[in-house]
């Protein structure tokens, strides 16, 4: 029973799809926080678009709705469900801002229901710079002085009024969206035209810069009577002028006296008392580091992506606790899940060192710069937990999972001095490694220090690893003579968490003397535990780091049998959170089978990684290496990989040799799937056509491939995810720049040529027992086959081919699944031409749409697939094998990008994936699930009936039907001159406009004036990309507009604006489904 | 160099020697502050004891201006790792010369969170730090077990009365290893602080007619401060308010019947939360103390728990009855911790005002 007894039914608003700046701490938060309110007996109503979700299981709410996160959507499900308290804390900006809009119309005092959590005001008070302002200054705490204009012209007399350069930030955004810091008045002019426009008040704030400064957080916690706690504070390695989320983090703050700690923590203590806040909140600052001077940056009055490192940070559960406090409980009552004999009124004490990297999506876009603002970049994030900073920092280096394993990764030995030094000046996702770099010149940590503002304790820490390095390298010689290496040496440099193969390259030995040297004296990976309190309590909590040179304190359990799940690291463009999702519903159903579950991830913002999901959590980098130490201790009786997305894959072999049995498929004929030459002829033995192709290692090869094929063709490397590295090529120059990118990309397998079929793209997830098949369901792709499966709209379930295709897929996946030997799950992506089948890739594992397909056909394979693994047959589990039977409503998963916070990246659509989320449109009718998908993805028309249209010749034709319903619709199109004039051959009005290099008023006049719905643009395939189409399609994104690269993305637009009324919408709880 | 951790149930920690060279045997406690070693160093209370610190990474922002008396007093100190190079703007030199300087031996590179746990299952034991890789054990060990803390107040408490004007309130602040925060805290509010060394004489202190009386932290077990016990009694006879931290705490209760014990590992760091009894709320405190009043053994009449340990139940504070006496056993003067009970000063201001 909830504390505060008027509270029975509770909606929780989730934060929708995953972008950058909102990823999956919030499905972490809002799983926790359901949890925790269910525990309570409550009635939880969830609110999410995202399917790829765990709280959108019906396991976690009661009543789950994936509809769009809109106003009108909200008060619709109020009036459906009756809640009586709306929780808002949970679902990061988004959820807040919805909550926001819906008290400030009155509706929810018109419905009598509550905000728990927090109240209106106290966001308001937080969140408005003009209110925030005003609150700090009444209670003294100060703030950089700022301005809140609403005009160009204000900012302009403010910020020459305190002087260059200013930092700029739009109220209510994400991620610092649309924020930056102007060094002059044309950069001033450039970035606030743009934030005044993303803010959803019209606000931004001009505020003096204090780039340099040391940016310091603190997460504090307070409930309903006043008592406050802080979690956990953080210290930025990058100072201010770096969003946090892109900056290396660590925790505790490092280089803080006790005065200066106290006094920022006593600060927020004010702050969250005077805003009177109940639940989590995040207050960060900018700390001068040669005063005591300090401002007061933000407050996020919820659960945010640091409260999410702070939770696994100290094993403190934030979320859980906030939900708590929304029922009325105080901190005191809360029990510490973690010890459980202390309670949650009391702060979380570290007796180890972590660290935090982002993860950056510049291997994604190649194009765009790879310059850190305040403007967050990230996809996502790693941890890592170590008794010494240079341990935390190189494991946390080799969880990027990025082709990094120390600090000579990234390579600038080659740079002159002078170079170097200009180099370091670049703020950017290689700053340590550059730093490491002066340091082995002997560049003073002075002058480091004074380039890159990061702090001498961190420069010295880096120094530390780089001494390591050099003491190995000079064991070289002695290596070549034979002889081994110092054994202390060795004890240090595992101490400092340098991996074996570091180890083996500088001192020329090979990797199995390290582990040889390292069994024989004892130097191995122990573990240690997570327990809030600095082991002055004993606590239980299965949540583990490893160290070096200290004791063990993890004990092998014996009796139940023991399974090891490999998490899927950091969230990335191409492996997102739906493999969080599988993980975590792998070990729930390995749990339920009565095995002991271990879990190893590194990545803090998910579910995986909260410590009471499996038996025992392990928070290490998922080399094999790391396993290995794991495996040796605990002795699994088996691995599963399928679940955890290509980093759980790639670990396959590994474990093999370790003696680790895999469960489910088996290597071999994982390897099967992607070796050209077995996979063929699996292929031919089943009679299964594929389109034509070949297995290449040069550009040569590639070019004979093509031209024996004929363009164009599709090039990729073997063994990727989200179609890294795959491109179109349409002459032999495609192939030779795209060969050349594919090889800067890490990679020791063969490149494949195909032959590009322009046809639809079909996709199905499996269940194979061996024997049987089990299709919840066939997914359909909107946009043709050449844009990757993860950026197309995928509608469930198929529509447009016949049922006899569709009994030919089944019997195609069979074949497959039979003759691949796959035990659990198999994903499949056809192309249907006509009747014709082809099958375009295998891969025998869990997909980016399993919890899509589970979701909207209620089958739950996962679970299934895990039992299967086991040794269930599908028919034991209640399932009549094959295809299942169709649902009675449509289901379209749409992609969702974060284009406006890459600066210069492509937007168009192809091969390789570019999208961070998606969100789920559920409905009876097609056209409204459409409608629905497209308003979860942001896409709300119309708003001015103002659209350009903008493609290339072979889409003319279609392009000018489409542009014809735009125009019923009351849409007025302006057209560049190659479409105006098709356009108007065909008697749809069009309004001719100037290119961008031609005289104004040109396309870019049109898209800066604000009035322009929706562009569509398809470029020309092939690298020969205009330049002059990228900068219309940068230039809209990055001011708002909805910008279209398919033109059957835009016929799914126009259709489902023809037919729908966001105002009657029908709202489908999927937990009946 | 090599030193090594030696504890009296025979478990030997090996790792470097730092501080001073020499041999010490203490009994062994362990503090999880994360920031604050220098306050923690220079805290009174520590003398008689070693500190193991367990946030790992110490030293990191250097010796600057924050000491809590003139020296630092436990006789070892133990931690992770030692900071080669601090980092801030106040830093005036490096722990390691600090330890040198103040002729504290300690050893790093040991497993402090292994160390903590044995401490935390078997209770605070005693210990030697040795650089003398020959020693033995069979020696050593009847030796550690042999060590007390015995009669430290007289070894911290300062030896003469000095002043902190001010033009408030006049504070009689009895010095038994105080802490120069309270001092401080009791300054800033404009008291003209007073402060006698432990021994003073109750006549002495009514004589000079204070507005209240501090009676201040300080190390070893309050039991055998005997005659310092009889002089609070007569204290807290008179009228004037009288406000007690920590080992004062105890001295007050003992003053008035009760008993006081000692906890199985102590109360060190900053994190402890502490329940005020009036208001029901909770705040995070700075604590330091390895014995606790044992609320059973307060008279009813006599004094009320005032504050109460969130985590284990243990008494925190003590309002005695009809009386313009407070006191708490945990460190609203804060240096190391959290700031939050500050307010306790104000109170204690508030009732020499008479309110």
């Amino acid at each position: 029973m909830p504390k505060n007894k008027a509270i029975k039914k509770v909606l929780v608003i989730g934060s929708g799809p995953i972008v950058i700046g909102q990823a999956a701490e919030f499905d972490y938060a809002g799983t926790q926080a359901c949890r925790s309110l269910k525990e309570e007996g409550l009635e939880v109503v969830l609110l999410n678009s995202n399917p790829a979700t765990i709280m959108t299981d019906k396991d976690i709410a009661d009543k789950v709705y994936i509809e769009p996160l809109t106003v009108e959507v909200v008060e619709q499900l109020i009036l459906k469900e009756k809640p009586d308290s709306v929780l808002p804390t949970l679902g990061g900006q988004a959820a807040l801002n919805l909550a926001m809009e819906l008290e400030e119309k009155g509706f929810l005092k018109q419905q009598n229901v509550r905000l728990i959590g927090t109240t209106a005001e106290t966001i308001r008070k937080a969140e408005d710079r003009l209110e925030f302002k005003s609150t700090m200054e009444k209670i003294g705490e100060p703030c950089a002085a700022s301005l809140v204009v609403e005009s160009v012209e204000d900012g302009i007399t403010f910020a020459e009024s305190i002087g260059y350069p200013v930092v700029l930030r739009p109220a209510y955004t994400l991620g610092g969206s649309g924020g930056g810091i102007a060094y002059d008045r044309r950069q001033l002019i450039d970035i606030l035209e743009n934030g005044l426009r993303l803010s959803r008040v019209g606000q931004v704030l001009v505020e003096r810069c204090i780039a340099g400064w040391k940016e310091i957080e603190y997460e504090v916690m307070r409930d309903g009577r006043g008592n406050c706690i802080t979690v956990c504070n953080m210290e930025n390695i990058d100072p201010v002028g770096v969003h946090t989320g892109d900056s290396i983090v660590v925790a505790p703050s490092q280089t803080l006296g006790d005065k200066e700690y106290q006094m920022l923590r006593t600060s927020a203590l004010n702050i969250i008392n005077e805003l009177n806040i109940t639940g989590g909140c995040n207050v960060q600052y900018a700390l001068h580091p040669e005063s005591f001077e300090y401002c007061v940056i933000e407050v996020n009055p919820r659960v945010s992506r640091s409260s999410a490192l702070a939770s696994k940070a100290t094993g403190y559960p934030i979320a859980k606790v906030a939900a708590k406090i929304a029922l009325g409980y105080t901190l005191d009552e809360i029990k510490n899940a973690v010890t459980k004999k202390t309670y949650a009124s009391f702060e979380p004490v570290l007796d180890y060192c972590v660290v935090k990297i982002p993860r950056l999506p510049f291997d994604k876009f190649i194009s765009a710069k790879r310059t850190l603002t305040t403007q967050m970049k990230a996809t996502g994030e790693v941890m890592s937990i170590c008794d010494s900073f240079e341990g935390a920092l190189m494991k946390a280096v080799r969880s990027l999972e990025q082709h990094v394993d120390s600090l000579l990764s990234y390579d600038f030995s080659r740079l002159s001095k002078e170079e170097l030094l200009e180099e370091l000046k670049v703020v950017d996702d290689q700053r340590i490694w550059k730093i490491a770099e002066a340091v082995r010149r002997g560049i003073s940590y002075k002058i480091v220090h004074e380039i890159t503002k990061i702090d001498c304790w961190f420069i010295d820490k880096l120094a530390v690893l780089v001494e390591m390095e050099q003491a190995l390298r000079a064991c070289a010689p002695r290596v070549a003579a034979g002889r081994s290496i110092d054994i202390e040496l060795l004890k240090e440099a595992k101490r400092l968490q340098f991996p074996d193969t570091v180890i083996a390259r500088l001192t020329g030995l090979e990797e199995g003397q390290i582990r040889g040297l390292r069994q024989r004296n004892h130097i191995t990976a122990s573990y240690k535990m997570v327990d809030t309190c600095a082991a002055e309590f004993a606590a239980e909590t299965p949540y583990y780091y490893s160290v070096f040179g200290s004791e063990n304190e993890v004990e092998e359990t014996r009796g139940k049998k023991k399974v090891l799940v490999l998490g899927s690291g950091p969230i990335r463009i191409g492996q997102g959170i739906e493999f969080d999702f599988c993980s975590v519903h792998c070990t729930w159903a390995f749990a339920k089978e009565g095995y002991e579950t271990i879990i190893v991830n590194n990545n803090p913002e998910t579910v995986s990684t909260d410590f009471d999901i499996a038996d025992k959590l392990y928070f290490e980098p998922l080399t094999p290496e790391d396993v290995e130490s794991i495996v040796n201790l605990e002795k699994p009786d088996g691995a599963v990989v399928q679940f955890g997305g290509q980093t759980a894959i790639k670990l396959t072999e590994a474990l093999m040799k370790m003696g680790v049995p895999i469960l489910g498929t088996k290597a071999e004929d994982v390897d099967a799937a992607e070796d050209r030459k077995i996979f063929d002829a699996i292929l031919e033995k089943c009679a299964i056509p594929r389109p034509t192709g070949g297995t290449v290692y040069t550009a040569e090869e590639a070019k004979k491939v093509a031209r024996r094929l004929g363009y164009p063709v599709l090039v990729r490397p073997s063994y990727v995810l989200g179609g890294q590295g795959m491109q179109i090529a349409i002459n032999d120059h495609d192939i030779d720049e795209f060969i050349g990118i594919i090889n800067r990309i890490a990679q020791d397998h063969p490149i494949l040529v195909d032959k590009y079929l322009q046809g639809k793209e079909i996709e199905v997830d499996a269940v194979c027992d061996g024997e049987d098949i089990l299709i919840p369901g066939i997914m359909e792709h909107i946009e043709r086959a050449g844009i990757h499966s993860g950026d197309s709209i995928s509608v469930y379930p198929a529509k447009s081919i016949t049922e006899k295709t569709k009994r030919t897929i089944e019997e195609y996946t069979k074949r497959l699944a039979k003759s691949l030997h796959v035990s659990g799950l198999i994903n499949i992506q056809f192309i249907v031409c006509g009747e014709e089948v082809y099958v375009i890739e295998v891969n025998p594992r869990s997909s980016r749409t399993v919890p899509y397909i589970s979701k909207v056909t209620g089958i739950p394979i996962v679970p299934l697939a895990a039992k299967v693994i086991i040794g269930y047959k599908i028919r034991e589990l209640g399932y009549t094998p094959g295809l299942q039977p169709e649902a009675d409503y449509f289901a379209v998963k749409m992609p969702v990008f974060s284009f406006e916070k890459i600066r210069d990246a492509d937007i168009s659509l192809g091969p390789e994936m570019k999208s961070t989320g998606e969100c789920l449109g559920i409905a009876k009718t097609f056209d409204e699930a459409l409608y629905k998908a497209f308003l979860g993805a942001g896409i709300k028309l119309p708003k001015f009936r103002n659209m350009i249209l903008t493609v290339r010749d072979e889409d003319k034709p279609e392009a000018v039907e489409i542009g014809r319903r735009f125009e019923a619709a009351g849409y007025k199109i302006f057209a560049t001159e190659g479409t105006a004039h098709a356009l108007k051959e065909a008697g749809v009005k069009a309004i001719a406009v100037n290119k961008i290099e031609q005289e104004t008023p040109n396309l870019m006049d049109l898209i800066l004036g604000h009035k322009i719905d929706l562009v569509i643009d398809t470029p020309p395939q092939g690298a020969e990309r205009a330049k002059d189409g990228f900068i219309i399609r940068r230039n809209a994104v990055e001011t708002g507009v909805n910008v279209l690269t398919a033109i059957d993305t835009a016929k799914a637009l126009i259709t489902s604006l023809e037919n729908m009324d966001i105002q009657k919408l029908t709202l489908v709880d999927v937990a009946q489904i | 160099m090599k030193a090594f951790l030696i504890l009296e149930d025979g478990s030997v920690f090996s790792g470097t020697s730092i501080g001073a060279k020499k041999d010490m045997i203490s009994e062994i406690v362990f503090n999880t502050s994360m920031t604050g070693y220098l306050e923690v160093l220079t805290d009174p209370s520590y003398a008689g004891q070693a500190v193991v610190m367990t946030y790992p990474l110490i030293g990191n922002y250097g010796i600057t201006p924050d000491m809590e008396s003139k020296k630092a007093w436990p006789d070892g100190y133990i931690v992770r790792e030692l900071s080669r190079m601090p980092s801030n703007f106040r830093s005036q030199g490096t722990l390691q010369d600090f330890l040198e300087e103040q002729g504290i031996p300690g050893i790093a590179g040991i497993d402090t969170r292994a160390l903590t746990k044995l401490l935390r299952e078997k209770g605070t034991m005693n210990g030697m730090i040795t650089v003398n890789e020959g020693y033995n054990l069979a020696e050593i060990l009847p030796k550690l077990r042999a060590y007390t803390v015995g009669d430290v107040v007289s070894k911290v408490t300062c030896e003469e009365i000095y002043v902190l004007p001010g033009d408030g309130p006049k504070v009689a602040l009895m010095d038994f290893g105080a802490k120069n925060h309270i001092a401080q805290s009791l300054n800033q509010r404009g008291c003209e602080v007073t402060v006698y060394p432990a021994d003073t004489k109750t006549s002495e202190i009514i004589h000079s007619n204070p507005d209240g009386i501090m009676l201040s932290n300080g190390p070893g077990n309050p039991e055998t401060c005997i005659s310092i016990i009889e002089e609070i009694k007569q204290l807290s006879n008179t009228n004037i308010p009288i406000f007690a931290i920590c080992l004062g705490h105890q001295l007050m209760a003992l003053a008035h019947g009760a008993k006081t014990y000692k906890l199985k590992y102590g109360h060190r760091g900053g994190n402890h939360p502490v329940k005020d009894l009036a208001s029901g709320r909770v705040y995070i405190s700075s604590q330091n103390h390895g014995y606790a009043v044992d609320f059973s053994t307060v008279e009813k009449n006599i004094a009320e728990e005032a504050f109460v340990n969130v985590n284990d139940g243990t008494n925190e504070g003590l309002s005695y009855i009809g009386k313009s006496i407070f006191t708490v056993q945990f460190h609203p003067e804060a240096c190391p911790g959290p700031q939050d009970s500050g307010y306790l000063f104000d109170r204690f201001m508030d009732m020499m005002k008479g309110a």
